[in-house]
């Protein structure tokens, strides 16, 4: 057995973790990954004394331990695996990577081996679309995976080796954050643009242009530029900006949305390994702009391994005064930025869930209006917005509005990164102008086999490969820049299951058409999928996820059915060769093996199949 | 009147006071939206149920939680509207245990006068069967989580005397209950335990020792929902 700490033990080492921060439950979900970390869970003796430290009963730490996926109250293992079990993930060979941990680990997924070495557990996307299938081990990222290097990673946790000796970095490349981060997630980037990904970037231009101008007149620059938030939403950027400028508030924040948490979408993870430092101008632009002092850059957990890397960035600007007091001798410009961390929370992107996860909380999406500019963190006017909308911003600020003005389309101006995975030769991310036909895109994407595409991720759309001439900008296929390829091989319910479960699993729960409406949903389609169906389940079907649609709370409710929708509206055919042919006598849908699964097992008998 | 905004709903022209939120000035207005989270004696509403969905200006949204504004064209009473009220109370029925018969909480119980409201029979969704534990732990308090609907009226309004939560959300999606803390179960005042009980809608926190305490025909709903 691994040694499990004492009550004692466990007590006194709480309490020097504790001692480090202050008496402020924003500082919980920090002390809740130093425990996860120390402990590989959070063990029951440490909670009365993290209540104590921050004020609060026990039973409210627990709300924010058991909200999120990556905190645990039970041991998961020394070695912590979490495999990625989104649909890219499926598509490249999830089933074989999981038996081959199974097998090599001698225990199964959702439990540890019995040393309490190895753990096995399962995950949605962790941002490497474009290497699997991967898996988190202690917090790392390990792509393109094979029962191979299963074996040979299962060896090396036997062994005691660290999780860099598992993954083969040397000396040189510990010592520098930025190849190490490089290293460990390989960029990927097939197509260099005007804007973000094909362009240099010097540290401190666009601080120092902004300087130029007066805050009022970064809102005007931004406004000419008619940049719109690249989150997903499409909100105008410099309309949010001029609400948190003209909310009162003694104290302004300016928060970074690196959640990144739709499947199939990881130009987040590119543009804060390869640019970090530009995404924190944009911010300090938006500080100097609408008055804040403080900035946070709310990082998913599946990208912790960037951390030293950002940590370094923000050092370098602190050296060169792009941050902290007086910045670059401006008096009364005073902005620095933290890094703060997620647990694993799909719905913490929600930028009003976001700002609850970082005071601390469960991230519960925050009802709507007040909206954020006006009361956001610490209920203190808050601007939330994308990492590629600021690194947007910088360049913005650096070479101009109108410049940018003259790319994309009326409504969609400028450019986009797209994250390009699934059935298809060339995955990454490509920068592309706004505007492009789904024609040109699937062939820079190499994919010549495709049957359909999914456009902005599972809350996004289904369409066809033979949509040719449809668009990706704001007016016709809007996306946050997820784009899935389906060969012709795939089945569209298979992949409709996949996404209606992820969004059940990461429903928050607080309101019940998303909460019970997901699993519901989610069953019809097995049901269906199984030939356990009829026709007017399929009508059902587009009937509840309607009424899901229409009264859940927050966006992750509202647009979780649309992948059911619109894969039914495309891909009727398919669901309906699933559905059985004759009406029995029988109960149609009852799944009788399952419903005798339990007496099963109590008497050991298998049923026979009549 | 300073403060005081015109409205309309279902084209009955109301009046209320500005800030009032949607719900509380329908009611004065004599029209009754359906609720069930909601409490008028928790603050914070949350809109949780959705049960209060209405059309606000063409758009949907909770009644609980909007508030009313000059001019806005509400519709409460559309058959779409009133179809997507009844589906969620049948969600409720399908994603928990409820046996009203056997329940304490029969005939006061507010989401057993929802159903009987949508004259519900029998719900359009597959029952999901949950296994839910049942908590004996707390000293004045048991708790049926089979029956909890997830309101969080406890959660919002059930605090120590020092401001601590007494109730909390654990978990996430279907996986989703309301939990009480293991210490102040053990302490807390039987006002406070009361109190929980009284705001609960449904049967879900009793009071120990306290159940069937009434004949059937006086119990809150007996006569119409
Ligand atoms: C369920 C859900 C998840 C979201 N996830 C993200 C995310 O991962 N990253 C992001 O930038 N925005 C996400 N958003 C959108 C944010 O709420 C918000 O609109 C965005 O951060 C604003 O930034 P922008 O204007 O720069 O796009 C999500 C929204 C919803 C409803
Ligand atoms: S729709 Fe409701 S349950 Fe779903 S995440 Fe939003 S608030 Fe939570």
């Amino acid at each position: 057995m691994a040694k499990v700490a004492g009550d004692d033990a466990v007590k006194a080492e709480t309490a020097s973790i504790l001692a480090g921060y202050p008496a402020d439950r924003s500082e919980l979900i920090n002390i809740l990954w130093e425990l996860q970390d120390r402990f590989h869970h959070i063990p029951k003796a440490a909670i009365p004394l993290a209540a104590q430290k921050m004020g609060i009963s026990q039973v409210d730490v627990m709300e924010t331990i058991t909200f999120y996926h990556f905190f645990t109250t039970a041991h998961t293992g020394e070695y912590t695996v979490y495999l990625n079990n989104s649909i890219t993930s499926r598509m490249a060979g999830f089933q074989k990577i999981r038996d081959a941990f199974e097998k090599e680990a001698g225990c199964s997924f959702g439990e540890t081996d019995k040393d309490g070495r190895i753990g096995l557990f399962e995950t949605s996307c962790i941002g490497m679309c474009d290497q699997e299938p991967s898996a988190l081990i202690n917090g790392m990222p390990f792509g393109s995976l094979t029962p191979f290097s299963v074996e040979r990673l299962v060896k090396g946790m036997r062994e005691g080796k660290s999780v860099l000796e598992l993954m083969g970095v040397g000396q040189d490349l510990s010592s520098d954050p930025h190849k190490l981060a490089r290293f460990i997630a390989p960029p990927n980037i097939r197509r260099k643009g005007p804007v973000l990904l094909g362009v240099g970037y010097n540290m401190g231009e666009s601080i120092r242009s902004a300087l130029k101008h007066k805050p009022g007149e970064i809102i005007d620059l931004i406004k000419n530029s008619n940049l719109r938030g690249m989150g997903g939403a499409g909100f105008p950027t410099a309309l949010k900006w001029q609400f948190c400028a003209s909310a009162k508030g003694d104290e302004k924040y300016i928060v970074c949305n690196a959640d990144e948490g739709e499947p199939g979408t990881f130009k987040d993870r590119v543009l804060l390994t390869e640019w970090p430092a530009r995404v924190f101008e944009g911010m300090a632009a938006a500080a100097y702009a609408v008055g804040a002092r403080q900035g946070y850059l709310y990082l998913r957990a599946e990208y912790r391994y960037l951390t030293p890397h950002l940590q370094r960035t923000l050092d370098e600007l602190r050296k060169e005064n792009l941050l902290g007091n007086s910045i670059l001798g401006k008096s009364g410009f005073d902005f620095d930025i933290s890094i703060r961390l997620g647990a694993g929370a799909y719905v913490c992107g929600e930028e009003s869930a976001l700002l609850e996860s970082l005071e601390g909380k469960r991230g519960e999406p925050r009802n709507r209006p007040p909206f954020p500019v006006v009361v956001g963190f610490r209920g203190k006017p808050t601007v939330v917005n994308n990492v590629e909308t600021f690194s947007l911003v910088a360049q913005i600020i650096k070479y101009g509005g109108t410049w940018f003005n003259t790319l994309g389309t009326a409504k969609s101006v400028g450019t986009k990164i797209l994250s390009v995975s699934g059935d298809c030769g060339r995955p990454g991310v490509y920068e592309v102008e706004w505007g492009r036909k789904v024609e040109d895109l699937l062939k820079m994407f190499d994919a010549g086999n495709a049957k359909a595409l999914q456009i902005g991720g599972p809350s996004g759309k289904t369409i066809s490969a033979r949509e040719t001439a449809r668009k990706v900008c704001f007016e016709d296929l809007a996306t946050g820049g997820s784009m899935i390829v389906f060969g012709q091989e795939r089945s569209m319910p298979d992949v409709a299951q996949n996404f209606i479960d992820f969004f059940a699993e990461e429903s928050c729960g607080a309101c019940v058409p998303c909460r019970a409406g997901n699993p519901i949903l989610s069953d019809l389609l097995k049901t269906i999928r199984e030939g356990r169906g009829l026709p007017e389940h399929i009508d059902q079907m587009v009937e509840w996820a309607n009424m899901i649609k229409a009264s859940s709370r927050c966006g992750l409710g509202q647009s979780s059915p649309n992948s059911i929708l619109t894969s039914i509206e495309k891909f009727k055919d398919e669901y309906m060769d699933r559905i059985k042919k004759e009406r029995g006598a029988l109960i149609y849908d009852f799944d009788i093996k399952a419903a005798m699964k339990e007496s099963c097992e109590v008497t050991g008998r298998t049923p026979s199949s009549h | 009147m300073p403060g005081q905004v015109t409205f309309t709903i279902d084209g009955k022209e109301c009046k209320a006071q500005e800030g009032q939120t949607i719900v509380e000035a329908a009611r004065a207005n004599g029209i009754y939206v359906p609720t069930l989270c909601y409490s008028k004696y928790v603050e914070n509403p949350v809109g949780a149920c959705r049960s209060c969905t209405v059309k606000i200006n063409g758009n949907n949204g909770a009644a609980c939680i909007n508030r009313v504004q000059e001019g806005m064209n509400i519709q409460v009473y559309t058959r779409q509207l009133e179809d997507m009220r009844k589906a969620i109370i049948e969600a409720l029925f399908v994603e928990g245990n409820h046996f009203c018969p056997a329940c304490e909480k029969s005939g006061d119980c507010e989401l057993q006068a929802a159903a009987y409201r949508y004259r519900i029979m029998a719900p359009r969704f597959p029952y999901r069967f949950p296994s839910r534990h049942i908590d004996f732990s707390p000293k004045h308090l048991v708790l049926e989580h089979s029956r909890c609907i997830l309101c969080q009226r406890c959660v919002r309004k059930i605090r120590t005397e020092d401001g601590k939560k007494v109730f909390a959300y654990h978990h996430r999606g279907a996986k989703g209950t309301v939990e009480i803390d293991p210490e102040i179960a053990r302490t807390m005042p039987e006002e406070l335990a009361r109190e929980a009980a009284d705001i609960c809608p449904v049967g879900c926190i009793n009071f120990k020792g306290k159940g069937f305490d009434r004949p059937i025909g006086t119990r809150k709903y007996d006569k119409e929902p």
